[in-house]
């Protein structure tokens, strides 16, 4: 088909284009080589470790947070091509420096010739790795792989109407999805565009049909392909490995702060309805328990604490030989009328990756909902970061509608992001704007693309953690999937007195900035600890399923300096141990023969406790924590709540690939929690069943 | 002694820690790297930001690195996710920053350089489709069309296809010129 013209205005062209090339800037080159340089440094010498312990130095949380999965990965790299590196001399060397240096395209052929042993012997290797995380990554490592190159067939087509067939049946991974109007065309469309477009987009799992078209390197997600992330490589989630089956004998006491943040059920449930399982990493069981609102004994006016714990040991359901403590702190409900004015700042993220009917416009629409609840006394302020941040709305009364909303339809997409700038400015006005007896928050809404400020991710924290000192709460709002950086999310949001959730949908944004509102915007106790020490004498062993990221050392319970998880009016949180009596058949270590014999240093009257509580926390705004603590007794009786937080725990550990479960499968899962359904005034637990449901036929895959 | 070095070792190492082997791959491909992101922008300073973007992610992914393609085909698939990144947000500006697109830069080039040449370069990169003008850079690199299709992530036979109906636009292109 081609003719000697053709081939004509082809040279024609490469020439012109050499001719027109221009060298590199000698400035930018040397700049941009530096800026490798670092990223690699930084790369490499980040470490990973669990967030929020005593070790609240400057280097703690964001820059663990961001590097974590970076070093993983890199471990996990190290791992796989230890082998390769020697191999890799043998069979590399010889060939030099290849086509690089020289102008001329060599034969193929003698550069594929040494990659076929390589690739056999890298294989085994990276499987070779025995613990669970080594696989896990190397696994990840190889979706990476696949993500960047779409296995196809490859005939060699000499016909151009085949050619073009080929073309339209595997869409080169560049284009977007149909559903998502090409960048080129719809980028210059106005925000208002979007938005007018964005209802017929998001009904019903509007997230699937989006966040398709958002993934740059496999052209289209089939749902009969579960583990591959739209994008891979941008997806970071913060997680640890299963907390560990602890001996009582060496090691009685656990200390843990509360989380409640539900960003990870959010991000679960999106995976699930598109089709995917989620990454393992993703998996955090508390934020998954803690996602549904119990109805847990309130507080009265005999409690000290803000909030009431409600504590039962039942039967595990996936193991009849062990028992599951369950902790619950229902908060308390300030009446309405009497709460404090509210000074939120709206920090928003209209950065160019915003752009997308996922993004932007559902956040504004989920701000448009939060609106109508607030009182005409709360203050609402607006600062938009992109390439640079700029106040979109000065400090207004929440009843002027009017200029509230005139502000949000302006809000532009466009440049780069830069964390910090917005973030400084945030907070200096939400200073100015509180007042004696007021609650400020900072809403920071983003898809955790941090793209320029990331660049100094230790000024960052220790910016945050700073602000902390002012009162002011921060609140982490993630949209949009395919960019998340679910690890800076949380330790921001950690970092900074907050919550972190992530909106994929506009009923996620009722339940967030509606329904739990008051929850999320009102604190009534900080920093809430927990300390559970088991009697040895009793518990043998024991467990404690999920808060693997919220772990403190034993001696951060006292030490009031050390940051922990807020409660928020009216919420729940909820923890759950799983205990392994003294004599029963599912202990699984042994006994120790020369071990001092404990009963009898207990003294007869609480000989028969499983443990003893200590719960700290402080009042808003307070710097010393209050102490309460109580023993736990044998109740042997669950109800409802406590039952479907099991049927939870337990689903998580399925995702998570746990294998304290045995035999316990989804459908087991799907029982419980069916049984367990309760109220369910919002239908919570049914979307879960259904998630379930969804979950246990990927598996099957 | 790093000079004699192949780039697959100088990628492992690198991927292993090693700091200056890193710095001497890149080092070695910086130009041609910087040529190939002109070709997709068809801008100076937008292929000098594009490699930024490049160098920034490079460390994070090259543990992706794993010796079974070859170094410039990976390489060239970083740089191709980076520009198709930095073009979806690019698009999102109210004006379109699209270097070959841009009439107005094409006719500034070919003034300042009083160069007709120049002028049909981005008459005829302007003309053609995101994918086809992809395609072509990477071709112009002297890549073979395999190559290029890996790192695309198509068939060799699309790459082909492409490389055909990109040849069949140019001469469509030359001769409107040469009727006007």
């Amino acid at each position: 088909m081609t003719s000697r013209h053709d081939d004509m205005d082809f040279d024609a062209l490469k020439e012109a284009m050499q001719a027109a090339t221009p060298a590199p800037d000698a400035a930018r080159r040397a700049e941009n080589l530096r800026l490798a340089q670092e990223n690699f440094e930084t790369a490499q010498g980040s470490r990973t470790a669990p967030r929020q312990t005593s070790i609240q130095a400057p280097k703690r949380g964001l820059a663990d947070g961001v590097f974590q999965m970076m070093t993983t990965r890199l471990i996990a790299g190290l791992t796989a091509t230890t082998a390769i590196v020697a191999v890799g001399v043998l069979g590399f060397t010889p060939l030099g420096t290849d086509l690089m240096n020289s102008r001329v395209s060599e034969p193929e052929i003698e550069e594929r010739v040494p990659e076929g042993p390589l690739d056999t012997a890298e294989a085994p290797d990276a499987e070779a790795t025995d613990d669970e995380t080594g696989t896990e990554l190397a696994a990840d490592a190889i979706a990476e792989e696949r993500g960047e190159v779409a296995p196809e067939p490859a005939p060699v087509i000499a016909d151009g109407i085949a050619a073009d067939m080929a073309e339209t049946e595997a869409p080169p991974p560049a284009l977007p999805s149909p559903a998502l109007p090409m960048p080129g065309q719809a980028g210059n469309s106005t925000v208002g565009g979007l938005l007018s477009a964005s209802p017929q987009l998001r009904g019903g799992n509007s997230g699937a049909i989006i966040q398709q078209g958002y993934g740059n390197s496999t052209a289209i997600i089939a749902p009969s392909e579960p583990y591959i992330a739209p994008d891979p490589n941008r997806e970071e989630f913060a997680n640890d490995d299963d907390n560990p089956l602890r001996v009582t004998a060496e090691d009685p006491v656990s200390t843990f702060s509360i989380d409640v943040d539900t960003a990870s059920y959010a991000i679960i449930r999106s995976s699930l309805q598109r089709g995917q399982m989620p990454d393992p990493d993703a998996v955090r069981i508390e934020e998954m328990i803690n996602y549904f609102p119990y109805d847990f004994a309130a507080p009265t006016e005999d409690d000290i604490s803000p909030f009431r714990p409600t504590v039962t040991v039942f039967e595990t359901p996936w193991n009849p030989d062990t028992r599951l403590l369950h902790i619950g702190l229902q908060g308390e409900m300030p009446l309405i009328e009497e709460r404090p004015a509210l000074n939120l700042v709206f920090l928003i993220d209209t950065s160019g990756s915003m752009n997308d009917p996922s993004k932007l416009p559902l956040l504004v629409q989920s701000f448009r909902l939060m609106l109508d609840r607030l009182d005409p006394a709360d203050q609402v302020a607006i600062v938009e970061y992109a390439g640079s941040a700029g106040v979109a709305l000065e400090p207004t009364p929440a009843s002027d509608r009017d200029a509230i909303t005139r502000a949000l339809n302006g809000l532009g997409a466009g440049g780069s992001t830069n964390g910090q700038g917005g973030l400084e400015q945030a907070y200096a006005l939400a200073g100015d704007m509180t007042e004696e007896g007021e609650v400020s928050r900072v809403i920071l809404a983003t898809d955790g693309d941090f793209n320029v400020g990331i660049s100094d991710p230790d000024a960052l924290t220790d910016y945050i953690a700073a602000q902390r000192e002012t009162g002011i709460y921060l609140s982490v709002l993630g949209f949009g999937r395919g960019n998340l950086q679910d690890d800076t999310m949380q330790a921001l949001a950690q970092n900074g007195n907050g919550t972190a959730a992530f909106i994929d949908t506009l009923n996620e944004a009722q339940r967030v900035l509606v329904d739990q509102l008051s929850g999320a915007l009102y604190p009534i106790a900080d920093d809430v600890k927990i300390q559970v020490e088991f009697n040895p004498a009793v518990i043998a062993e024991y467990r404690l399923i999920g808060y693997e990221t919220r772990a403190l050392a034993r001696e951060d319970f006292n030490n009031d300096a050390v940051d922990a998880g807020e409660l928020g009016a009216g919420h729940s949180v909820t923890a759950i141990y799983e205990v392994t009596p003294v004599g029963s058949p599912a202990r699984l270590t042994d006994p120790l023969r020369y071990a001092a014999s404990d009963a009898g240093d207990v003294p007869a009257e609480v000989s028969e406790e499983l443990g003893f509580i200590r719960l700290r926390w402080k009042e808003p705004g307070e710097d010393e924590s209050q102490l309460i603590d109580f023993p736990i007794t044998d109740t042997d009786t669950s109800g409802t709540e406590a039952n479907f937080a099991a049927a939870i725990a337990g689903f998580g550990q399925l995702l998570r690939r746990s294998d304290f479960l045995g035999d316990w499968d989804y459908a087991d899962a799907i029982a419980l929690a069916t049984a367990n359904r309760g109220e369910d005034e919002f239908g919570y637990r049914f979307e879960a069943v259904q998630l379930m449901r969804l979950a246990e036929s990927l598996s099957e895959n | 002694m790093r000079m004699t070095v192949s780039d697959q070792d100088l990628a492992l190492a690198a991927a292993s820690g090693d700091g200056h082997a890193f710095e001497a791959l890149l080092a070695r491909h910086y130009d041609r790297l910087f040529a190939l992101c002109f070709r997709f922008t068809g801008h100076r300073t937008d292929a000098e930001d594009l490699c930024q973007d490049i160098c920034a992610v490079l460390p994070a992914r090259l543990s992706s690195y794993r010796g079974q393609a070859k170094v410039t085909t990976w390489l060239y698939r970083v740089a191709h996710n980076a520009a198709i990144d930095r073009r979806r947000r690019a698009s999102s500006y109210a004006r379109a920053l699209d270097g070959w697109g841009d009439w107005e830069t094409g006719r500034q080039a070919a003034m300042a350089e009083d160069q007709a040449n120049v002028a049909w370069l981005h008459t005829a990169m302007g003309q053609l489709s995101e994918t086809l003008r992809d395609t072509l850079a990477l071709v112009l690199d002297d890549l073979t069309q395999a190559e290029v299709g890996e790192i695309m992530g198509v068939s060799e036979g699309t790459i082909a296809w492409r490389v055909s109906e990109a040849k069949k636009r140019l001469r469509e292109i030359r001769e409107k010129e040469e009727a006007t």
